[in-house]
């Protein structure tokens, strides 16, 4: 990998690791509950599109399984958390 | 490996390059903004046009080597898609819920 892509990949992945720098931190320093769902929210996707561009970066397809399985699971965290913090609890009777 | 055709190579470099500057930028708004509420938009914009861009340079990166056109990331931009309001709309719920205050009233 050289050339104009190679620029962009190492750019793209440079990006996304300061983005999820800033979510950790706003994860550490986020002064409500609601503050650091919404930083592990952000935080998750990132860490999504980072494993895209490694995949992008190596041309393998194993990265996509990875990635999907980051989505699904992310998105089922996130929703745990903000009905908890919605309801007091995640499943109601 | 062998290089990739120029007509993958530069819409895929110049999308990933917007796709990781939006969220970048977004989450930079997400640590910087005074309370919650403003909090909640800038990620918005790196999760779903930032999503888009990248996943579609991954698309046309994956089509190149193989060959054909190869689109099973669209299944996460669609999963993507569905899932960023569910999720939005119920931190905006909890967080009304738990009485987030607002740095400054509108209007």
């Amino acid at each position: 990998m050289s050339g104009l892509l190679g620029f962009a990949v190492t750019f793209a992945s440079l990006c996304f690791a300061l983005a999820m720098l800033f979510a950790t931190a706003r994860l550490f320093k986020g002064p409500a509950a609601q503050d650091r769902v919404l930083a592990l929210d952000v935080l998750y996707m990132n860490g999504m599109l980072l494993l895209l561009v490694l995949g992008i970066r190596s041309m393998s397809a194993a990265y996509f399984d990875m990635a999907l399985l980051i989505a699904l699971f992310g998105f089922v965290g996130t929703i745990a958390l903000a009905k908890f913090l919605l309801r007091g609890e995640v499943i109601e009777p | 490996m062998s290089e990739l055709p120029a007509w993958a190579a530069v819409p895929a470099a110049i999308l990933l390059v917007v796709g990781s500057l939006l969220a970048v930028i977004g989450a930079f708004g997400l640590l910087r903004l005074p309370d919650f509420f403003m909090r909640m938009h800038p990620p918005a914009m790196g999760s779903t046009l930032g999503a888009g861009c990248v996943l579609l340079a991954s698309i046309l990166v994956s089509s190149a080597v193989e060959a054909r056109p190869v689109l099973h990331a669209l299944l996460i931009t669609l999963f993507v898609v569905i899932t960023a309001p569910v999720t939005a709309m119920l931190l905006a719920r909890a967080a009304v819920h738990r009485g987030a205050r607002r740095t400054r009233e509108p209007g």
